[in-house]
């Protein structure tokens, strides 16, 4: 029995946070938020360089051939950083996508490409996750899609897609495939840019394999939304304290005020314990497969409302000074503002969790 | 991350399952605060089996095993799973026991602490004062030296089982000209000796789960004093973190979440079960997820104890989230039976007799008592996050 990450785990993430550090330094995440032509080049080439975009693609496709547990580990590091990689959608839920449900030969022409970071694939899936919203949705038929999907991940610099049909079966498709357009949907967070995906009768491979991959797909990405809220707030933490630590005012430091040691506490309080749920969920993905989704649904759920509650006492122990742009405490805020609501609010994932336990109909 | 047992483990818990089953018919738990002669029995054999006092010396007449964190859960799990009473965990058994085995001498520890793991002797705990709360250090009660005794006088408040109790370990101060940390001791004497007296205190549960107590030139025997004169404030903070952790046990957390699902899914208002309503169904699934987050909690909390690592932020956490989290399950409960909710006591349309309620407000109480919510932040803030402490008034 052994409830921890091993020192390697450990390690790796040391690692990942020293290199972000150095290529995704909170000027350069400025730099990307404000210039829409910066593609992050050298973010993807650190990142790939590091690994992570083949985190779980199995070696014999050129990856790490690593678990979710230690993708989360590498999605709080991101969440920490506010890093504008790919990631999610790219380096994770595409490659599990070509894992769970692809063919062998799908899997033998694309994994190597992810793995290597020749590639980034976009990914296709929020309607059917989190509901179809502006009569989006994409339906399939005789190899063609049509319809739209939103808030696709990498959506204007994707070289392929997957993408989730309104049965939810799952697609590849060819990002210079004719009938396809794309176009961006700005969000509070810069740092992870989605966007709009158009299908014109455009000619789609189907991932014919595993029913259920669209589930896992859900699951893995509940989880590591979960995972990069709770390195953003864990930081956004440190910074409150680091501040409470330093103002003075009526000529004491303000963390010795209880008013203000309070709420540092509480914000303690209620991150620490997600850690724990954070790194089960995504244990189960591999290893508990029958408590995988209920554990990723409140893992998901509970991130959102205690990473809400941290974005927002953090801001206040910053006073008049965190919310300006010059303390930049605004790329976590936003950063855990979007991961609450992507794939699905805390009510409707909660509505989802009952559900999956048999609970409600 | 690995939580699969050894097959050492495994074996060891087919022990357990098969003690349980043998001795199904011999299953007494402790009623109340002076256990039943067949509670008694079922103590001795737990103790004789490895199923209590599991770690404490043979020579003081516990078992004798070496500590071993994953075999206590595996009984702890093994009996809940059997509906078997576990061994007594009276304040006797879960602070004095601790204490004495740290700092009692040996005459203390032959004396007193098989007779407390037996439950033939019964313990209360003398610590708060009317004036001293969470400021526990200010307290009051005076014990004089005269001769060879101490003559106390004061009062004690918040003392469960005082009246049922045969001794106390209580906090004095003996040392009146010592700063206020450095004058107190930490002794035992029998709640028999003339000039005790013992109020209850009713509370807002309609019961009394606590005293009060007085005392009047109480005469007892400085031989009482456990771990030394005016060290009694450092002697009593040692127990008090034991105190903390069993106040946020996650498995009592878990067994009241569940009753909590059950009732939900099995009752219903005008032929809706509660679970179909769609607030209290997302109310439910916000708390299933606290509990669920307080158990893996816990996992790595005994990870850490096994590996010797400190628990930091993780361990400090647990006294003021998990009673806070078993009071919102009791406030969802009565909430979801909606006017059935208040009914309370007794009648022909109560719910589990009412222990929703009952729940409610002496949760209220856990949440203030062992150290109150603030308290607890103060601890996270200073011990956890490193801020620094109110400054001291310049005088009072």
């Amino acid at each position: 029995m052994d409830f921890s990450i091993t020192p390697d785990q450990r390690l790796m993430q040391d690692s990942l946070v020293r290199t972000l550090a150095a290529t995704s330094s909170l000027d350069r995440v400025r730099r990307f938020a404000g210039d829409p032509a910066d593609k992050g080049a050298d973010i993807h080439a650190a990142l790939a360089d590091f690994g992570l975009a083949g985190i779980v693609i199995p070696e014999e496709f050129g990856g790490l051939g690593l678990r979710l547990l230690d993708a989360a580990l590498a999605a709080e590091a991101l969440g920490r950083s506010v890093s504008p990689g790919p990631f999610l959608g790219a380096y994770v839920l595409a490659p599990l996508a070509l894992r769970l449900a692809g063919s062998k030969a799908q899997q033998s022409e694309w994994l190597p490409k992810i793995a290597s970071g020749e590639i980034i694939a976009g990914v296709a899936i929020a309607e059917q996750v989190a509901g179809a919203r502006d009569g989006a949705g994409v339906t399939s038929s005789g190899g063609k899609l049509s319809g739209k999907a939103l808030f696709v991940t990498d959506a204007l610099i994707a070289d392929i897609f997957i993408v989730a049909d309104q049965a939810g079966d799952l697609h590849l498709v060819r990002g210079d495939a004719a009938g396809l357009s794309r176009s961006p949907m700005p969000t509070i967070d810069q740092t992870r840019p989605l966007g709009e995906v158009g299908f014109d009768g455009v000619a789609a491979e189907r991932l014919e394999g595993g029913a259920h991959a669209l589930d896992s797909l859900r699951d893995a990405g509940w989880t590591l939304l979960a995972a990069d809220t709770l390195g953003a707030a864990q930081v956004m933490i440190e910074k409150a304290v680091d501040y409470a630590k330093e103002r003075r005012q009526f000529g004491r430091v303000i963390g010795s005020f209880q008013a203000v040691k309070h709420m540092c506490a509480e914000m303690a309080a209620e991150l620490e314990p997600c850690r724990s749920l954070v790194w089960y969920a995504a244990y189960a993905f591999d290893d508990a497969p029958g408590e995988a989704s209920l554990t990723a649904a409140h893992a998901k759920a509970h991130l959102s409302e205690v990473g809400r509650f941290v974005a927002r006492t953090s801001t206040e122990v910053h006073g008049g000074m965190g919310i300006t742009d010059l303390l930049g405490l605004h790329f976590w805020f936003k950063r855990i503002g979007l991961n609450r609501q992507m794939l699905g609010g805390p009510e409707r994932v909660r509505r989802l969790a009952a559900q999956i336990q048999g609970l409600t109909a | 991350m690995d939580l699969r047992l050894t097959p050492e483990m495994e074996a060891f818990r087919e022990e357990v399952r098969a003690f349980l089953a043998t001795h199904r018919d011999h299953y007494a738990g402790d009623a109340g605060a002076r256990p039943r002669e067949a509670a008694l029995q079922w103590q001795r054999l737990l103790i004789e089996n490895g199923y209590a006092a599991r770690t404490i010396p043979k020579a003081y007449g516990g078992y004798g095993a070496e500590p071993d964190i994953l075999k206590t859960r595996i009984i702890a799990e093994e009996f809940t799973r059997a509906g078997a009473p576990r061994g007594f965990a009276n304040q006797g058994i879960s602070m004095l026991v601790p204490t004495l085995l740290e700092v009692g001498s040996e005459e203390q520890k032959t004396r007193w602490i098989g007779p407390t793991l037996r439950g033939e002797v019964v313990w209360c705990q003398g610590y708060s004062e009317p004036g001293a709360g969470s400021d526990l250090a200010s307290l009051q009660t005076k014990a004089v030296e005269d001769g060879e005794d101490f003559v106390i006088s004061g009062s004690k408040i918040w003392t469960s089982t005082a009246a049922q109790a045969d001794m106390i370990f209580c906090l004095v101060r003996t040392e009146p000209d010592a700063a206020k940390h450095d004058g107190i001791s930490y002794i035992l004497f029998p709640m028999t000796t003339p000039g005790i007296e013992v109020r209850p205190l009713k509370t807002m549960t309609g019961s009394a789960e606590f005293n009060e107590v007085f005392f009047t030139d109480v005469r007892v025997p400085q031989s009482g004093v456990v771990g030394g004169r005016g060290r009694g404030w450092f002697v009593a903070n040692a127990t008090l973190k034991h105190e903390r952790g069993m106040l946020g046990d996650p498995n009592a957390t878990e067994a009241r979440m569940h009753s909590l699902i059950e009732l939900m899914k099995t009752e219903t208002v005008d032929g809706e079960r509660l679970i179909d309503n769609r607030v209290m169904c997302d109310r439910l699934m916000q708390l299933q997820a606290r509990v669920m987050a307080q158990k893996f909690n816990g996992l790595r909390l005994l990870t850490s104890s096994m590996t010797g690592e400190p628990a930091g932020m993780a361990g400090l956490v647990v006294k003021l989230q998990g009673c806070e989290l078993n009071h919102q399950i009791a406030a969802l409960a009565i909430d979801a039976l909606g006017e059935l909710g208040v009914l309370y006591e007794d009648g022909p349309h109560l719910r589990a007799k009412g222990s929703w309620q009952w729940n409610y407000m002496f949760d209220l109480g856990l949440i203030i008592g062992g150290g109150t919510a603030q308290i607890q932040k103060n601890i996270i803030a200073e011990r956890g996050l490193a801020l620094p402490r109110e400054p001291k008034l310049a005088s009072v």
